[in-house]
């Protein structure tokens, strides 16, 4: 017994050894800075003169009478919700594509795939050129015979730009799960599907849709959360506007803490952003039960 | 696992980027208490000062004078180190250093930014200083310039950098355009914001390039348009900061000459379009005299002062300032090292690149002997003429949230069928809290 026991707790202080980085990674690099910014948000923390009071819930009170809170909440929903059904469905649509043994989509798929790897800030500023008024996008439609709008100055067209800017970013990555998902949907299924006289977009929702599920909760849970972290784009392209329209939660916090100095009420609102991303993605992964075929 | 894993790392780099940038270390004591003569301390301390430019030309000249200083006190500064913050994000990188417990001894600080930097009570009191450190000459300081760092008897910033706004012309552009040349209508008393609207509208037709830029305006930093503004004698708020004056018939009337002049009459870049005037790119810019050193040789250009409004001629500088922390680890000695860097003598360097607020100083042999870009006479009437009677930008203790709010009500004057009057207006219900708080 007593060798057992021993032998036991060798294994525990081996195990423990071997998590300690991460545990201790976690909490001084999640746990800590949560901690810290619930902390910070029960205070008024003026920068410049120096002051760190104790409001208790004041920030968060003031939360509930904020209009620029609630104009920041509605940007994020409409760039979150443009975001996630453009970049699933187009990521989903070009794997499909790049999936077929046609010559030249290896060619399509690293074209695809390149923005991912390209700087953010490069991505964008080059970006912002071409969607200014006499900039290279609206040199292309002219030659259409299209006036193109002034993307950057209208609250409509603005959200779009730079819903577009980020699809185009990342939609390679989602492209390349979605790809990497659809080659492992067994062939003898479809093969077994072709003889009992299903068509293509039969065989796609009965067979396809259902075995690459999984893939599309992982990649719905990254871009919901990924949308709700959109700042470099906005601050690059809009800084926000015109008007409040590209304000979104992120950037609204942004403002909040570094141009207003607002420390404390800015770390309220990255609680609630924390909560925002909490609920959602619980809600994501409780939904999988109902629609996710098959986990892996 | 995957998705798990991703949500953790994404919240936690959520957190992570606020907590980092939130650091904990803010709460050391600050006072606005003066600064006198510093004290020996036990060993050479080191002093760090943030600035905006990257020149290193510029660089150069601050370190020199640092080195000379270090080698006069060597008992109490060991060395003096100039940190360049890019001026898109001066501010907020200084007061992120601030937060994190970070602050530098001195900084440069923006006009916007003085009145809720020097009431905050972040700086110290320099008159202390500057008025008992021998051989300063505080008396030779011009005492317009220093009003914006005043707060009550306290002088909380010396204002090192009073460059005035003048118009640059690309007179290539504007005589193949077959129109009068600027200077030729100074000297007549005809250089007026019709006649310059006019010139550039003319220009940009035959060149097909752009007429008149405000430069650095870009739709975005309005409070740019003070230059322009400021002929028709308007200004966003009352001089005490009180009062929302975006709605006075006078600003209405700028406002409305502005809009026209870039939707109606094409004398200016509409918004969305980048023109740089240095490029050649546009046949006029508005922008500070220190520009110049951008120009180069590939046009003819000539520099005259900011047209005459309907109010007059009105001067315009841009002016920045350098304080001394309260939250630095030695305010006694950034003060000490302060005096000797904008001393009578040093400040005649300095004006190479930064017009003194010294009277000595100001006038056009000496300016040139620092600007072999510009003449004498440029000089005289441009930058000597400019300082005198000059008003600054737009500037309050609540800038920051008062330039975003005015910004976001501006976006809707910047399209061509807007109604100024009704836009101006929403944007004094909306600055008017602002104001008052």
């Amino acid at each position: 017994m007593a060798t057992a026991s021993a032998a036991v707790r060798r294994d525990w202080l081996v195990g423990y050894t071997m998590v300690a980085p991460v545990v201790l990674g976690s909490l001084a690099f999640v746990v800590l800075p949560l901690g810290m910014v619930v902390w910070y948000s029960l205070h008024e923390w003026n920068v410049l003169a120096n002051t760190f009071t104790f409001v208790g819930a004041e920030n968060y009170q003031r939360m509930a009478s904020d209009p620029g809170l609630t104009d920041a909440l509605l940007a994020t929903v409409w760039f979150s919700v443009g975001l996630v059904v453009v970049n699933i469905a187009l990521a989903l649509l070009l794997a499909v594509l790049l999936n077929q043994k046609l010559p030249g989509t290896t060619t399509f798929r690293t074209f695809f795939f390149s923005p991912v790897v390209v700087s953010l800030v490069a991505w964008t500023i080059v970006w912002s050129f071409l969607l200014q008024a006499d900039g290279g996008i609206n040199g292309f439609l002219s030659v259409l015979g299209v006036e193109g709008p002034n993307w950057l100055r209208h609250p409509t067209t603005a959200m779009i730009a730079v819903i577009i800017v980020q699809v185009f970013k990342n939609v390679g990555l989602n492209m390349i799960l979605f790809l990497a998902a659809l080659q492992g949907v067994p062939e003898e299924l479809q093969e077994a599907a072709r003889l009992d006289g299903a068509g293509a977009w039969r065989r796609f929702r009965s067979i396809t849709l259902p075995l690459i599920s999984p893939t599309i909760l992982l990649v719905s849970i990254i871009t919901i959360v990924g949308s709700l972290e959109v700042f470099a784009q906005i601050d690059v392209l809009t800084g926000g506007g015109p008007g409040n329209s590209t304000t979104v939660l992120v950037y609204y916090l942004y403002q909040q803490a570094f141009r207003f100095n607002e420390f404390g009420y800015a770390s309220a609102l990255a609680v609630l952003l924390f909560v925002i991303v909490l609920v959602l993605t619980l809600f994501q992964w409780q939904s999988r039960k109902r629609w996710v075929f098959h986990e892996v | 696992m995957s998705a798990q894993h991703n949500r953790a790392r994404r919240t936690a780099g959520t957190a992570a980027v606020l907590g980092a940038a939130l650091a904990l270390s803010a709460c050391a004591g600050g006072s606005d208490a003066p600064v006198g003569d510093p004290e020996t301390p036990s060993e050479p301390v080191d002093l760090r000062m943030t600035v905006w430019t990257a020149d290193e030309t510029q660089l150069a000249l601050f370190q020199s004078i640092a080195d000379a200083y270090v080698a006069e006190n060597p008992e109490l500064v060991s060395s003096v180190k100039f940190e360049t913050i890019p001026f898109e994000d001066y501010t907020t990188a200084l007061t992120t250093q601030l937060a994190g417990g970070n602050a530098p001894d001195l900084a440069w600080i923006f006009e916007s930014n003085a009145p809720e930097f020097v009431s905050s009570g972040a700086l110290v009191d320099l008159r202390p200083v500057l008025e008992g450190t021998e051989d300063y000459a505080f008396d030779d300081l011009v005492p317009s310039a220093l009003t914006l760092w005043e707060d009550g008897e306290g002088l909380y910033a010396y204002p090192f950098s009073n460059s005035p706004f003048a118009m640059f012309v690309n007179t290539d552009q504007i005589e193949e355009a077959g129109q009068p040349n600027p200077v030729d209508l100074v000297a007549d008393g005809k250089w007026t914001f019709d006649a310059a609207r006019d010139i550039a509208a003319a220009a940009a037709e035959k060149s097909g390039e752009q007429g008149l830029v405000v430069r650095d305006f870009e739709y975005q930093s309005w409070e740019n348009l003070a230059t322009v503004w400021s002929g028709w004698q308007a200004a966003p708020w009352s001089a005490d900061g009180t009062q929302c004056t975006f709605t006075e018939p006078a600003m209405v009337d700028a406002m409305t000459w502005f809009h026209d002049a870039v939707f109606t009459d094409a004398a200016m870049p509409e918004p969305g379009t980048t023109a740089d005037f240095f490029a050649g790119d546009a046949a006029m810019t508005i922008t500070q005299i220190s520009r110049a050193s951008a120009l180069d040789d590939s046009f003819h250009w000539d520099v005259v002062p900011l047209p005459e409004g309907p109010a007059g001629k009105q001067n315009v500088v841009g002016q920045a300032g350098v304080g001394v922390f309260a939250a630095g680890e030695h305010p006694d000695v950034a003060a000490d090292f302060l005096a000797y860097f904008t001393n009578a003598e040093n400040a005649g360097q300095l004006a190479a690149y930064f017009p003194p607020p010294r009277q000595s100083l100001l006038n056009g042999e000496s300016l040139a002997d620092a600007n072999p870009k510009l003449t004498a006479g440029q000089l005289e009437a441009v930058v000597v003429e400019g300082v005198e009677d000059a008003v600054t930008k737009p500037a309050h203790k609540n800038f920051a949230k008062l330039s975003e709010t005015v910004r976001a009500e501006l976006d809707a004057l910047w399209v061509e069928d807007a109604d100024v009057e009704a836009v101006l207006a929403d944007t004094c219900a909306a600055v008017t809290p602002l104001l008052e708080d």
